[in-house]
């Protein structure tokens, strides 16, 4: 049917009327409060205890809760519970608070804490090491939990409370009591969030409800202690590959909170009034190159050490962040600003490195031009520019060198493989740590000296070096730890564990409607408040 | 046609065997280990060990290989390694983002390319038909995230007239659907306008030289009428071979348009997936392309029975 000219033409105006303001109109807001955070990658593996995946456990503070937290200056302090401590030194008793519940409501029972504890303790390093020296951990009543030292050993606190993979996270009985190699499919925690299940959807999205139920403490929140106050009624975390994308989500408004931004990125972010960015995390993450201890030329000291003397930790900061706001030098094995730090032996790493002096050692080492195969993962890029910029250095003091580009998944693969660098294995790579990893000889990894069959990839042997670190962890005095930590430090640079290449901190942007944003090793979303 | 159809659809049969075959293999034999991605920089030798049994990759090859046939003919995908969640479902929460941008792409390819080829055809030789195949040449070489992002800083940021980047589902209204696959329809399109009103225009030369176009000018019929009842219709069969493998084309390789748009899509799917050595994901998706490429190349060649009367099966 043909209508009038008039109704037409009115039919006609009406349609594209209609479709713009149907397609302008506002999209109903719901009536919770939802912050929505862009984090430094992407979700995959859910337990916090298996896998030292840093999101993973970023993903447990959100949901489980610890027995001791670290405050913003690295003092272990009451979370879950309080502790005593045995006149002798050798018997721990936590008392857990009133009022912690699981989030199936049921309330955590010391029972629970002891097999969450026992299986912390299997997967960690330092737990591990702890361990060796515990007689018994048992619960004693339904809150106490008592921890028997067989002998002296100065880290349990430190370990219980510390930020860094892995995390003794509280988990019910059943769920810690799991199997080894079995993943867990039940995450309830008693933390100040409650992961949502059904609405996860694995690399794309992941949200938190708050935990209605929980009682924080009554201290203000500190790092990973004190008062774990949540004023948003859901947090959902947005992966983002695409770093721009979102800058400009954060600018319009779309997110709020971005946990890592590439620096070249910044003035983006800068130059935009509503946004705010800063470094959370004070500590930030050291970089490093590990050898194969295993076969030539890194099996000669003298040669590892002309390697350490070619390099200089300038050139590799300048390539990976190319901002000096945002990067230190630092030869401390255990990352500048922690407790132990100190930089003895490592003067030539941050004075420019001493070729003239590398080119003597090799010669005087009887290199034989043996190839460095340095191993590049190309698709990551905080480790994609220091092989290249390092094996420009090593060439330039005499090393032939074998700078062979792969993906990180390969290079992962090829890491563990013991055999020599012509038949799959490797001379070199590089990686990075958050500073909380390495920040004592008892977690760093890398100082492990129990060669083929026990240490880091890499696989050193040095029995001086881990009696070392047992002095280190059975030594109860802050003081003659430092002690103990300055002799580690000049062994490390001597037989050359590792190559520290400096500290860099990564930088996060939000939204200037939010604030209270805690500083800490870990991105938690207590304290946090968005306004309107 | 029908016994085309079924014939067309046993053929399919070895042709998806083979291929699964092929990506198995060619997984199991990259290096890489999805339980040391799982467990992590610290695990000892004896928890990569437990992770791989659970997981079941200590079996022997042929064992792994024919579980996963086994699962796959009980319609079974297996279960991603890292998210503990079936690849279906996985699969399934992808599916309708890539799906919608792939179609309002291949949509707004098909409405202007196809015109913009036949003006081109038509006024070959002038500066319509130089200024088309130059805008063309340009589809072709500037990289999709380019135009993505200067669609985003002029519509997003600029004029604020489109949201900046995600999806919404169409379920939830038409308006937030529309408003953000606009601009990543856009940019995804980009390339395939260029190449189909390539096609478009080569085709159309073609028949607007034959005889029975000239007898339809002499009967005097409407150049419009010319254009796109006789020689269109005659050019299509390359047009659509174009259109559909483009759209096979585009399934696969939205990865960059999903990024820069934030939509989380298959083709993000299957990066995250092999960037982590998940093989029931990567194996999945595999198939799954596959499959697709399959039921589209039979589409394509059914349409050519509907435009082409002549062809018949």
């Amino acid at each position: 049917m043909k209508l009038r000219p008039s109704r037409e033409l009115f039919a006609r105006l009406l349609l594209p009327v209609g479709l713009v303001a149907a397609l302008n109109a506002p999209v109903s807001q719901a009536a919770e409060k939802t912050l929505h955070a862009v984090m430094s990658s992407s979700l995959r593996v859910l337990d916090p205890i298996a896998t030292t995946a840093q999101i993973t456990r970023n993903h447990g503070y959100m949901i489980y809760d610890t027995l001791i937290g670290m405050d913003e200056h690295f003092v272990p302090k009451p979370q879950m519970a309080d502790w005593t401590l045995s006149p002798d030194g050798l018997t721990y008793t936590f008392t857990l608070r009133d009022g912690l519940l699981w989030h199936d409501g049921k309330p955590v029972t010391a029972t629970d804490c002891v097999a969450s504890l026992k299986r912390w303790a299997h997967f960690d390093i330092g737990g591990q090491l702890m361990m060796k020296y515990t007689s018994s951990i048992v619960a004693t009543n339904d809150k106490t939990i008592t921890l028997t030292l067989a002998k002296p050993f100065g880290y349990v606190l430190q370990l219980l409370a510390k930020p860094s993979s892995v995390a003794a996270f509280m988990m019910p009985e059943r769920v810690a009591n799991i199997p080894d190699g079995k993943p867990i499919t039940d995450y309830t925690g008693s933390g100040p969030f409650v992961f949502v299940a059904k609405e996860f959807d694995p690399g794309n999205r992941v949200v938190y409800e708050k935990f209605k139920q929980y009682v924080p403490r009554k201290e203000p929140a500190s790092g990973t202690a004190g008062g774990k106050v949540v004023n948003v009624d859901r947090v959902e975390w947005i992966n983002m590959p695409d770093r721009m994308t979102a800058i400009n989500a954060l600018s319009s408004g779309d997110v709020d909170f971005i946990e890592q931004l590439p620096i070249d990125l910044l003035p983006v972010v800068q130059a935009d009034e509503h946004l705010k960015s800063g470094v959370l995390s004070k500590l930030g993450s050291m970089t490093g190159g590990r050898m194969n201890f295993l076969y030539p030329p890194f099996d000669n000291p003298d040669i590892r050490r002309a390697a350490l003397l070619a390099l200089s930790q300038k050139d590799v900061l300048n390539a990976l962040v190319g901002n000096p706001e945002y990067f230190k030098q630092c030869a401390s094995v255990f990352g500048c600003g922690t407790t132990l730090e100190t930089e003895a032996g490592g003067e030539s790493l941050t004075s420019g490195g001493n070729l003239e002096a590398a080119k003597a050692l090799l010669k005087k080492a009887g290199y034989d031009g043996t190839p460095v195969v340095i191993m590049q993962p190309t698709d990551v890029p905080s480790q994609a520019p220091q092989p290249v910029v390092a094996a420009q250095a090593l060439r330039k003091a005499g090393f032939v060198v074998d700078l062979q580009p792969m993906d990180w998944q390969t290079l992962v693969s090829r890491r563990a493989n013991q055999n020599p660098p012509a038949q799959g294995g490797w001379n070199l790579f590089f990686t990075y740590w958050n500073a909380e990893t390495i920040w004592n000889p008892v977690v760093n990894p890398m100082l492990d000296g129990s060669g083929q069959k026990g240490a880091w990839f890499g696989w050193p042997t040095d029995p001086q070096m881990n009696q070392l670190r047992i002095d280190f962890a059975t030594a109860t005095e802050p003081a003659k730890q430092k002690e103990i930590a300055v002799e580690i430090q000049k062994r490390a640079m001597d037989q050359v564990a590792y190559i520290p290449l400096g500290q860099y901190y990564d930088v996060a942007a939000w939204n200037s409607h939010i604030s209270h944003l805690m500083t800490g090793p870990s991105t938690v979303f207590w304290n946090v408040e968005k306004t309107d | 046609m029908l016994g085309y159809f079924l014939r067309r659809v046993l053929a399919a049969i070895p042709v998806m065997l083979v291929v699964a075959l092929f990506v198995f293999l060619l997984l199991r034999l990259s290096p890489g280990d999805p339980a040391a991605i799982i467990a992590g920089d610290m695990a000892s030798p004896e928890q990569l060990a437990a992770i791989r049994e659970s997981l079941g990759l200590n079996q022997p090859l042929y064992r792994q290989f024919f579980v996963w046939i086994w699962q796959l003919l009980h319609g079974d995908f297996s279960t991603s390694l890292m998210a503990h969640t079936p690849v279906l479902h996985m699969i399934g929460q992808r599916l309708e983002p890539t799906l919608s941008l792939a179609l309002v792409a291949i949509v707004f390819t098909i409405v202007i390319s196809v015109p913009l080829g036949v003006l081109a055809a038509w006024t070959h030789g002038t500066w319509v038909d130089k200024l088309v195949m130059s805008t063309s040449v340009l589809g072709f070489s500037i990289p999709v995230f380019v135009i993505g992002y200067v669609l985003i800083t002029v519509f997003a940021l600029d004029l604020k007239w489109l949201p900046v980047q995600g999806f919404r589902s169409i379920a939830d209204g038409i308006g937030p659907f529309a408003q953000r696959i606009v601009l990543p329809a856009l940019t995804l399109s980009s390339v395939y306008v260029a190449l189909v009103a390539r096609m478009t225009r080569a085709s159309m030369l073609e028949v607007l030289g034959e005889d029975y176009i000239r007898t339809a000018r002499a009967k005097g019929l409407a150049e419009t009428h010319v254009l796109f009842r006789h020689a269109l219709r005659n050019a299509m069969i390359p047009i659509l071979t174009v259109i559909g493998t483009g759209f096979a084309l585009m399934i696969s390789g939205v990865v960059v348009t999903e990024s820069v748009f934030n939509i989380p899509g298959l083709g993000r799917l299957i990066v995250d997936a092999v960037l982590a050595r998940d093989y029931p994901v990567i194996q999945g998706m595999i198939l799954l392309t596959s499959g697709v490429y399959v039921v589209i190349n039979l589409l394509i060649d059914l349409s050519y029975a509907i435009s082409d009367p002549r062809i018949r099966y």
